[in-house]
């Protein structure tokens, strides 16, 4: 666990200033982010259930039918009762055995088709689910991944997170066991009022009629519950984030003596939650009572009617039973009708939630009709990348690079320096393609680089970041990353390039150690250096560090720069450093301010000159030994 | 990536696969439900009674139909009627008072088990949160603990009241007239069998969705916090492959899941079916021959309508149990842990104060002989720390310098017992740390991490929660040797909220903010794991000019990577090989030890210039 970046994914250091002005513009006008729930389209869940639907459109007819036949073997019963009591007690009588026979081959086939059914009805309609299900997930991880990493910045892993796990739990609970229940009760409401109102249509008349009150009932439930199970929902993702916030920090809790204040704390989560989660309950208790009040009034109501008609004459016997036992079934269910709701509201809830994730578009989208890069002759050095006319801002407004142009020649190793929030971070990722730009293009090659398909984007440009994230699974696999197909010889090549070679050799199963497994046992220094084995592995023509070896001591770091003569050769790269040792490497270095480039030149000149470089050089000189 | 289970018990308990019996799991419980039990054990009579009163309903009908209807008295008709709809009004009522009865109490014990378990989780050592992925930990605290309390509204209470209510209907149904009752009676005990073996395979198959669902979470997890990884390398189509093929597996038990609840329902639907048709055939026989009255065939099959649903319902909550079962068993597995203070002795009364400056060989922080190697580390490796003996006197400032990967880190958390020694000790003024209780120990050593994590709190808050009773000036001095003034532009200034749930704030800022924490409470010992790394140059060198004052009146332990850390410190000590190989000044080290040349200089030859 400790292998994973602690804290959110934090945005590098020009953030810092740029989402000051932007936090302001969001408070004053609410920003969407700060709720749970993304806007998203009227009518967006309900589109996004079709179109998951839609597919197995033969699938969800067949399943129908086979309720529907299952239902009519079902509600067959009572009418058997009705024809035994009225028809087969005469019949048997005079000595007729025929009716009771029927009616005993009819119960038969009826209970024996009905299982039958239902079995075949559970297992299509669980096929339905699963696939629906399995199609959601995958939408949603997709789509998480295909959100730009501005998204990413703004909207909490937690909160993401429970979008995938909660939200399609709740989904898969009213698909598991409440679709069946609400098609299986509509469908005996329909078939029980048709019989009854074949038998007798007062009778009938008078149960259809008890549907209002239920409806009416239903409905405020609805309206009421919607609230307290959207309120719920809100306050467990609330919980979850708390929860997953302390165990990827345990660390610093532990240390800093944070337990009783988190217990405090998630205490006062968990008891918003214990509170909505029992509004949830009780509300639910007084729809339950509600329904039974209304069906044992209805049945007190229509029974005392039919026995009246039975005594005064007007009614048979047998007709009486059968709407005595219908109603029963009409009305049994209603419970279960509740449970189902209970899951349909949260289910609704999530749905929305998921469907305004879904809704959001990437800021940086794939190109709809995908450019390629020209080819690259072999003995280029590396490809060339021109910022044209390029400006950046945040989207709520705090500029963060002014409007600049910028030519790195093919092959050169460019070096950007300068303070903390000068927007360094902030240039590399419009050349990662992490933003885009507000203005102005960027160029790879001469090609804009949102015409490039994300393959041919990744394998023009990498980017190796501060934070080295490894996923679980093997250190060889998390330097395939960079190349799935690699061969282990490859693997190895890249390792031993960049001086990983050695720790990971030394590993207790070197390179197929399960990160995960010894998780703390990897330092934030050899994680730097399997993020960069990772990178070298992808052999971009444009490679990007940023801040990448800050977490490696000295040997280490000069090995890296070292390796770098080697590794860098045939490649145009952009080397962010805080440290200037990188810089003695560089062709050119940028020296960057207030989002401007305010020197540019060769090392020699920049720091035999007089500006800030020399200045910064000076300095570091200065820290060395 | 391949995305294996992550849950330890595989490799630790996973051989031998223990017998659980679910009962026994389930009352453990009991101490949760013990708070709630009055209102919860109310609620069980209340239901038997509303349960009971359905099945007078069919005897009123039975009584309607063979008395006032057969004798063709409109009139007495008027009774049944009113006597119906008592019972009816009666039962919903009933059912709503045990609802109310419960529903806050069920909240509650659920919330008190997730705050239990949280508040354990917090308090368990490192190695276990090493061990468990937080996937797994968080789909407890969800998941298991919302089937718990489902098991406590429904399960726990309806396998007591359908069980009643089976008996009593059975009951009924043989005293009115035997022959037709033992048909509609027995098809009940194969059902009841049948159903429990199918129930047995279904909670299996449970448990295994449950597990390949928090593995599944535990990608998703791995594919938010990694995105910018997947983003940068192009990743996300085999990424999204690797997911398919988890929630493929998920789809296949799934749905084999499903086929085995398909089969319950088949024999739930048929069996019954085929007794209430038997009974009916009987029945209709016994009427025709005058031997049984209409109205008691009617108030049979309504009987027999009305114990289907307790019938079918014992299947089912079965089945709810052994999920609750396996729950609590999840549960458990992680509140059986035992916390990293469980093994503490408790320092003895009236301990010795120990004179604190007086004896300068004792006080300070002093590490004699100790030995580190990570509990599951196989039995054949070198441990990381073989005998590390290190003093570092009072008021000192040690710098610690090794290879990467040579331990640092580990020696580091083994100050405020973040990790245990396996042998050897460390003490702090001559108090050995071990007969310190944590709390304290922790309170006197401050801890900045090479990876700063903020919490979601103010900024302000996050910098506060170093010390006990620190105020806004200890606040203000921390922001300022730190060079935390960035704090000040937020836009709330130190009340902007940051972290998960705040502004992301950059890899060097939380640095900052770590330190500023470290320092805040004035703390007698410090422990700084390279807290500069991510610092710019101007920067870092102003922190260190703020951190120098703060060094000089604490006793520290620093590790650094660069030299220009180094000369915070009075002392340097060289982790190597596990152990302490050379302390001393920065120039005796630079003079004497080729590998503390190597590590400062990146280069073997290079000669330390004077600088000090």
């Amino acid at each position: 666990m400790t292998t994973t970046a602690t804290g959110p994914p934090a945005a590098e250091d020009e953030e810092g200033g740029g989402r000051t002005a932007a936090g302001d513009g969001d408070r004053a006008g609410g920003d969407p982010f700060d709720h749970d729930v993304l806007p998203a389209p009227k009518g967006a869940s309900f589109a996004l259930l079709r179109s998951l639907l839609s597919p197995y459109r033969p699938r969800v007819w067949l399943t129908t039918l086979l309720l529907l036949l299952q239902q009519a073997a079902v509600q067959a019963g009572p009418l058997l009762v009705a024809y035994a009591i009225d028809r087969a007690v005469p019949a048997f009588r005079d000595g007729d055995r025929g009716p009771l026979i029927a009616v005993g081959a009819g119960y038969l086939g009826c209970a024996l088709a009905s299982g039958a059914l239902q079995y075949a009805f559970i297992r299509s309609s669980a096929r339905i689910s699963q696939d629906v299900l399995l199609e959601l997930r995958g939408r949603i991880f997709r789509h998480a991944q295909a959100l730009s990493v501005d998204f990413h910045e703004r909207y909490t892993s937690g909160r993401l997170i429970s979008r995938a796990t909660t939200d399609v739990e709740s989904l898969r609970e009213l698909l598991n066991e409440g679709l069946e229940e609400l098609l299986g009760v509509a469908m005996a409401a329909v078939y029980i009022s048709a019989t009854l109102l074949y038998l007798d249509w007062g009778l009938g008349g008078a149960a259809v009629l008890s549907f209002w009150p239920l409806y009416l009932l239903i409905r405020s439930f609805q309206r009421r519950s919607m609230r307290v199970y959207r309120k719920r929902s809100t306050a467990i993702a609330a919980v979850i984030v708390a929860f997953t916030e302390t165990m990827n920090g345990i660390r610093p809790v532990q240390a800093f003596r944070r337990e009783r204040a988190n217990d405090a704390r998630f205490r006062e989560l968990n008891d918003r939650h214990e509170q909505s989660n029992g509004d949830a309950i009780l509300e639910m208790a007084r729809y339950v009572v509600g329904s039974r009040l209304v069906a044992n009034t209805a049945v007190a109501a229509i029974v005392l009617w039919g026995a009246y008609r039975v005594a005064s004459g007007g009614l048979a016997l047998g007709v009486l039973a059968a709407a005595a036992l219908y109603l029963r079934r009409l009305y049994d269910p209603i419970d279960r009708l509740g449970m189902f709701l209970n899951s349909y509201q949260s289910a609704a809830a999530s749905l929305e939630k998921i469907a305004g994730l879904l809704a959001q578009r990437p800021s940086v989208p794939e190109p709809a009709e995908p450019l390629p890069l020209p080819p690259r002759p072999v003995e280029a050095p590396g490809r060339e990348v021109v910022f044209e006319e390029v400006r950046f801002a945040y989207r709520t407004g705090g500029e963060v690079l002014p409007r600049f142009r910028l030519t790195l020649p093919a092959g050169q190793t460019v070096a950007v320096v300068g303070a903390t929030g000068a927007g360094k971070s902030t240039l590399a990722k419009l050349l990662a393609r992490f933003y885009d730009p507000t203005e102005g293009r960027v160029l790879l090659d001469g090609v804009d680089l949102r015409a490039l398909a994300t393959p041919d984007l990744r394998r023009g440009v990498v980017m190796v970041t501060q934070e080295a994230f490894l996923f679980s699974g093997t250190v060889a696999d998390n330097i395939a990353i960079g190349r799935p197909d690699a061969t282990r010889e490859e693997v190895e090549r890249a390792a031993r390039a960049i001086g990983a070679h050695d720790f990971i050799a030394a590993l207790p199963d070197g390179y197929d150690t399960d990160v995960r497994k010894r998780g703390g046992r990897i330092s934030a220094g050899q994680r730097q250096l399997v993020a960069f084995a990772r990178a070298l592995l992808a052999d971009p023509s444009v490679l990007i560090l940023d801040e990448a070896t800050s977490s490696l001591d000295i040997p280490g770091e000069r090995a890296v720069q070292r390796a770098m003569d080697t590794v860098l050769r045939g490649r145009t790269a952009v080397v962010i450093a805080h440290r200037l040792s990188t810089v003695e490497i560089a062709d050119r270095v940028l020296v960057m301010d207030g989002g401007r480039i305010v020197e540019d030149g060769t090392p020699g000149e920049l720091v035999s000159g007089e500006g800030r470089f020399a200045a910064l050089h000076q300095a570091w000189r200065d820290s060395l030994v | 990536m391949a995305t294996t289970s992550e849950r330890p018990r595989d490799q630790e308990s996973g051989a031998a696969p223990r017998r659980r019996s679910a009962t026994r799991s389930l009352l453990r419980l009991w101490p949760y439900v013990r708070p709630v039990r009055a209102r919860l054990f109310t609620a069980v009579p209340v239901a038997i009674v509303a349960s009971c009163l359905g099945l007078a309903i069919p005897l009123v009908l039975k009584w309607m139909v063979d008395g006032p209807v057969a004798d063709r008295d409109p009139g007495g008709v008027w009774l049944g009627g009113a006597v119906l709809l008592a019972l009816g009004v009666a039962e919903a009522g009933l059912f709503g008072v045990r609802r109310w009865l419960v529903a806050r109490p069920l909240a509650s014990v659920e919330a008190e088990m997730r705050a239990g378990l949280y508040r354990h989780l917090q308090r368990l050592p490192l190695s276990f949160h090493d061990r468990w992925a937080s996937g797994q930990l968080l789909s407890r605290a969800t998941t298991d603990l919302m089937l718990l309390r489902m098991f406590l509204a429904f399960p726990l209470t309806f396998l007591v009241v359908n069980g009643v209510t089976v008996l009593a209907g059975f009951a009924l149904l043989l005293s009115q007239e035997w022959t037709l009752g033992l048909v509609l009676v027995v098809p009940a005990v194969p059902l009841v069998i049948l159903c429990s073996y199918f129930e047995k395979r279904y909670s299996t198959v449970a448990r295994a969705v449950q597990d390949q669902t928090g593995d599944l979470t535990t990608v998703v997890e791995e594919g938010v916090l990694g995105v910018r990884i997947v983003k940068g390398f192009g990743r996300h189509r085999s990424q999204a492959r690797a997911f398919r093929a988890l929630s493929l597996g998920v789809r296949s038990t799934e749905l084999r899941k499903a086929g085995l609840l398909a089969a319950i329902w088949a024999l739930i639907m048929t069996l019954p079916e085929l007794a209430i048709g038997a009974a009916l055939m009987l029945g209709t026989v016994q009427v025709a021959d005058g031997e049984l009255s209409a109205g008691t065939l009617v108030a049979f099959l309504s009987t027999a309508l009305t114990l289907r649903w307790p019938v079918e319902s014992l299947g089912f909550l079965l089945a709810m149990s052994q999920d609750a079962a396996t729950a609590t068993d999840r549960y458990f597995e992680v509140m059986d842990e035992v916390p990293a203070a469980a093994g503490d002795r408790p320092a003895p009364a009236g301990a010795p104060v120990v004179p604190r400056q007086r004896d300068q060989s004792r006080g300070g922080l002093r590490f004699e002989g100790v030995e580190f190697r990570f509990a599951d580390a196989p039995a054949d490796a070198p441990p990381v720390l073989r005998g590390v003996d290190l003093h570092i006197r009072p008021g000192e400032t040690m710098a610690l310098v090794g290879a990467t990967g040579s331990g640092k880190t580990t020696l580091t958390a083994l100050v405020p017992r973040l990790q245990e020694p396996t042998r050897g000790r460390i003490t702090l003024d001559g108090r050995d740390i071990t007969a310190l209780p944590r709390e304290e120990l922790r309170a006197l050593v401050a801890v900045a991490f090479e990876e700063p994590t903020l919490f979601s709190a103010t900024a302000g808050e996050n910098v506060l929660m170093g010390a006990d009773g620190a105020d806004r000036a200890d606040l203000l001095r921390a922001l300022e040797v730190a060079q935390a003034g960035f704090v000040h532009a937020l836009p709330e200034g130190d009340r902007t909220q940051v972290g998960e749930q705040g502004l992301s704030l950059s890899g060097g800022q939380r640095q900052r903010l770590a330190l500023a924490r470290a320092v805040v409470g004035r703390p007698r010992f410090l422990v700084l794991d390279d807290p500069l790394s991510a610092l710019d140059v101007h920067t870092e060198a102003l922190v260190e000019a703020a951190l120098r004052q703060v060094l000089a009146t604490t006793t520290a332990l620093v590790v650094a990577h660069r030299p220009s850390t180094v000369l915070l410190a009075d002392r340097v000590a060289l982790l190597s090989g596990g152990r302490i190989t050379a302390v001393g000044t920065h120039q005796q080290l630079l003079r004497d030890s080729a590998e503390y040349r190597q590590l400062m200089s990146g280069d073997e030859s290079a000669e330390g210039e004077e600088r000090r």
